[in-house]
């Protein structure tokens, strides 16, 4: 039975507090693609994901116009890469694949496609290292292609090898993209126990127990969040976690309205819900401006860790419930250059490289679009991903590096990438080495799950 | 089945009357209104039910954004079932 309050509370949710559908990705299954000759791999992969995907923005649109709550981009994720590269030896024909999805991303009208990828958390096959080799000039020739590299799990380890070399895949990609402000270190994502659901670039892809193809939605919402909160008032935290949860609940329960929709309207199987607070740029829509409304002067201060691990279980709770089916990196994000409140914390010195680390053992993903200097050595970048891997490794969660050696950059600089993915204060990093560390290459150890202490 | 209009903008003589020509025009029938003028501003909320709708949703959806811009007015049209997915378990 619709009531005023409750129509009140929905368009003030969606028109004042930026409430959205942040993404509807369609994942597409790229096996029956396979071909010895490049050219004809290529053929099938396009005309694949173009055929299967065709109406997917069409359809987000009529669901946006219906439903009166913005859909914000409509995505496609596939088969990681590396499994459709098995003859290729060549890094300019996985260059070639790379531009082949990007004109079919073009194609559809979608903003990005993710599954440039390989899995290597415990050794690289052949054309697993071509595609890896093979990632900065992708990402420097095509525009709307993700990239992903899975370097670590809990049951695995972690491939010392393949943080050390995408150490150097960082910098070559932040090298060969220089004049856009390194951008193509934005598309790419190194991941310990990185989900095979997940909507949200830059790390979709369309995992190996996938179906042919499925829908996976992305929810929104931290505005939402952060007004409930400031509209509870000085109540304590037990009171502002329920306050979470149930706003949690409300924003999720449209997110697995506008999944179930889409996957009727395309004839496609529902996957999940991934119940995510992502930020943007815009003012309104900020993650740390949670945590600055539970009680923080900024996001960063002493405190900023046991409330996000607050915030982040709360949102979980709030949301399993509202769906069917939950998957992806669900939880709070934390990309520094996509939202508004940590840049202003990072800006002015409250957030730190090692509070945000500290920050990742609790919510979803990890050292998300943070910009340090260009200078930053390969070996370092390596060290920041070994230390980032370890805490997901050793936690059983996902974590994840998406850091942007800035070119030509140096601390206090600031870097645009315009749009979603916004604009990101050159961060300082500590610059001793960890070269004989990273050099040493192998694999870490997966680490025992009991003995918990 | 059931959708919701919500109306918002400076108030003037007739933007009941324009709302409800634009809903008989479409076969949308009006169920419900809840209306409120505060200081100028006139905030409307009605309930209508779309079972006899001419044309697809999104047309009528289009066609009343268009009048509300005709007439400097704030004009949504929402399918009823965001709100129940919301607000009930």
């Amino acid at each position: 039975m619709l009531n005023v309050k409750a129509i009140k509370e929905t368009v003030n949710m969606i028109r004042e507090e930026n409430l959205d559908i942040r993404t509807v990705t369609m994942g597409i299954s790229l096996y029956d693609c396979q071909s010895d000759d490049t050219g004809r791999l290529c053929d099938k992969i396009y005309d694949k994901i173009t055929t299967s995907a065709g109406r997917l923005t069409s359809v987000t649109r009529e669901l946006e116009k219906r439903y009166g709550i913005p859909i914000i981009n409509s995505r496609v994720s596939v088969t990681p890469i590396s499994f459709m590269a098995g003859g290729i030896h060549d890094t300019d024909d996985c260059v070639r694949i790379a531009k082949t999805l990007d004109r079919a991303a073009d194609e559809l009208g979608i903003n990005f496609i993710g599954g440039y990828t390989a899995l290597v958390q415990k050794g690289a096959t052949d054309a697993a290292k071509v595609l890896v080799e093979s990632i900065p000039e992708a990402l420097a020739s095509t525009g709307k292609v993700c990239s992903s590299v899975n370097v670590a799990s809990t049951k695995a380890g972690i491939n010392m090898d393949a943080v050390r070399a995408m150490g150097k895949i960082v910098k070559k990609t932040a090298y060969l993209t220089r004049e856009q402000g390194s951008i193509g270190c934005a598309k790419l994502v190194v991941f310990a126990n990185v989900p095979e659901d997940n909507p949200f670039m830059a790390g979709a892809f369309h995992g190996v127990g996938e179906p042919e193809r499925v829908i996976n939605v992305g929810v929104s919402g931290p505005g939402v969040v952060a007004a409930a909160i400031k509209r509870a008032g000085d109540c304590d935290l037990t009171a502002v976690a329920e306050v979470i949860k149930k706003t949690a609940f409300k924003i999720t329960r449209v997110g697995q309205l506008i999944a179930t929709e889409a996957a009727q309207l395309l004839d496609v199987p529902f996957g999940i819900v991934d119940l995510s607070l992502a930020p943007t740029p815009a003012v309104g829509d900020s993650v740390a401006r949670i945590l600055e409304e539970i009680g923080l002067e900024r996001c960063g201060a002493y405190g900023t860790t046991a409330a996000l691990a607050m915030l982040n279980d709360a949102v979980k709770k709030g949301g399993v419930m509202a769906s069917s089916h939950v998957g992806g990196l669900s939880g709070a994000f934390i990309p520094v250059s996509e939202d508004e409140g940590m840049i202003a914390a990072a800006s002015c010195g409250a957030l730190t490289l090692e509070k945000l680390e500290a920050m990742t053992a609790v919510c979803s993903v990890g050292l998300d679009m943070i910009a340090i200097p260009g200078d930053t050595e390969a070996d370092v970048i390596s060290g920041i991903i070994a230390d980032e891997m370890a805490i997901g490794v050793v936690n059983s969660k996902t974590t994840a590096v998406r850091v942007i050696p800035a070119y030509g950059c140096g601390v206090g600089d600031e870097v645009s990438f315009g749009g979603l993915l916004g604009t990101a204060p050159v961060m300082a990093v500590n610059n001793y080495s960890p070269a004989k560390f990273v050099s040493r290459g192998g694999r870490i150890p997966a680490p025992i799950q009991s003995l918990k202490n | 089945m059931k959708a919701v209009i919500t109306v918002v903008g400076r108030d003037s003589i007739g933007i009941i009357a324009g709302v409800s020509a634009e809903c008989a025009k479409y076969g949308v029938n009006i169920n419900e209104i809840t209306q409120s003028v505060l200081s100028d501003y006139f905030v409307m909320i009605m309930i209508v039910d779309i079972d006899g709708l001419v044309g697809d949703f999104s047309a009528f959806v289009d066609a009343m954004e268009a009048h509300g811009k005709s007439r400097s007015l704030e004009i949504h049209v929402m399918h009823e079932n965001i709100f129940d997915v919301m607000h009930e378990i």
